[in-house]
């Protein structure tokens, strides 16, 4: 597991006072519309069909918030990350069955809304320890495929 | 696909770019320098601290690159023929890295367009970086 200076802990602790609720919901949308083939898995979703219908869904901004929630308890457990998401891991994998290379590219969308939002201030330190957290993330959500 | 409207959008963008382009082009490589450390490796020979000549000059190269690329976007393949040449046979950058200084280029251009850098944005930036990634990579093996 990641080690993490004072200095790190301070920095995912101070992006994270930063986010608004509405960060997942963009998030998801946006890894939606960029990579559409992680469409596949929202079938129950309805209109996915177009940037606009997905931008005005209201279950991809409901589940954004979810996600959001849950990346919330890593925030909170930097230390222990892989147990925090043991059973979300399972239940992507054996319930829902996501390939787990989609974690990447959700991290990845949601650091690209973080970097629009704080604008300079998401300067090029604060993106490697904000991205650090988020692949240990992503890790440990991959950790219980078998 | 890229759409006329996408492709449209994505020489605005690199010519909106063009006038700042050693601090756009230096910025993305600062920060794939410290996310991924690694990349600092094929850099070995050039000074890379912050804002110095070197960065700037290489940074300015990158987003030249991107916006000629852009404005030829149909004839991709062999407008970047010498540099894929040059990335492939001299420098021999590993493949993967290419992804790494596009998502550090998407990240700087999202810090300087802030919310301009909608969804339909990025998901044409995308599209074409990792299009002109794969010519770069296109003539290693
Ligand atoms: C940072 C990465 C992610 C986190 C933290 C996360 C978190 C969650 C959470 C908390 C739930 C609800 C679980 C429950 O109901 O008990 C969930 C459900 C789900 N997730 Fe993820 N997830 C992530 C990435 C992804 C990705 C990349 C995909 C697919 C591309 C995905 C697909 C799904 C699906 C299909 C559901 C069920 C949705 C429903 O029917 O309500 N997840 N996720
Ligand atoms: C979007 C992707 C990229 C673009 C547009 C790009 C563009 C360029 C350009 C225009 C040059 C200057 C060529 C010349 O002087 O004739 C160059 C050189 C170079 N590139 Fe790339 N490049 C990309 C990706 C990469 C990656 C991923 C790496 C390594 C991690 C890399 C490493 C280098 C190196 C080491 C040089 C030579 C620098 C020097 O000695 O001055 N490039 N690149």
């Amino acid at each position: 597991m990641a080690d993490w200076t004072d200095a790190q802990r301070k920095t995912v602790a101070s992006v994270w006072g930063q986010l608004d609720a509405e960060i997942g919901a963009h998030a998801l949308a946006r890894v939606l519309i960029v990579y559409p083939w992680t469409q596949r898995y929202f079938g129950s979703f309805g209109d996915l069909s177009t940037a606009a219908a997905i931008l005005g869904n209201g279950k991809v901004a409901a589940h954004g918030k979810v996600v959001l929630q849950a990346l919330e308890k890593g925030v909170k457990n930097v230390d222990a990350i892989k147990s925090t998401y043991t059973d979300l891991s399972r239940l992507h994998c054996l319930t829902l069955k996501v390939d787990p290379d989609n974690f990447r590219l959700l991290a990845d969308c949601l650091t690209i809304v973080i970097a629009t939002k704080l604008g300079a201030a998401f300067n090029p330190q604060v993106q490697a320890t904000w991205q650090k957290f988020l692949s240990a993330c992503v890790i440990a959500l991959g950790s219980q495929y078998v | 696909m890229l759409s006329s409207y996408e492709k449209e959008l994505l020489v605005t963008i690199w010519e909106r770019m063009l006038p700042i382009a050693e601090d756009i082009g230096s910025d993305a490589l600062l920060r794939m320098f410290t996310t991924f450390p690694k990349t600092k490796t094929y850099f070995a020979h050039l000074d890379i601290s912050p804002r110095s000549a070197h960065l700037l000059s290489h940074g300015k190269k990158i987003v030249e690159a991107l916006l000629e690329g852009a404005q030829n976007i149909t004839t991709l393949t062999t407008t970047l023929a010498p540099l894929s040449r040059f990335h492939a046979y001299q420098l021999r950058i590993h493949p993967t890295n290419f992804k790494l200084l596009s998502h550090c280029i998407l990240v700087t251009l999202a810090i300087n367009m802030k919310d301009e850098f909608d969804p339909i944005a990025h998901a044409a930036m995308d599209k074409y970086l990792s299009a002109f990634a794969a010519v770069l990579a296109e003539k290693y093996r």
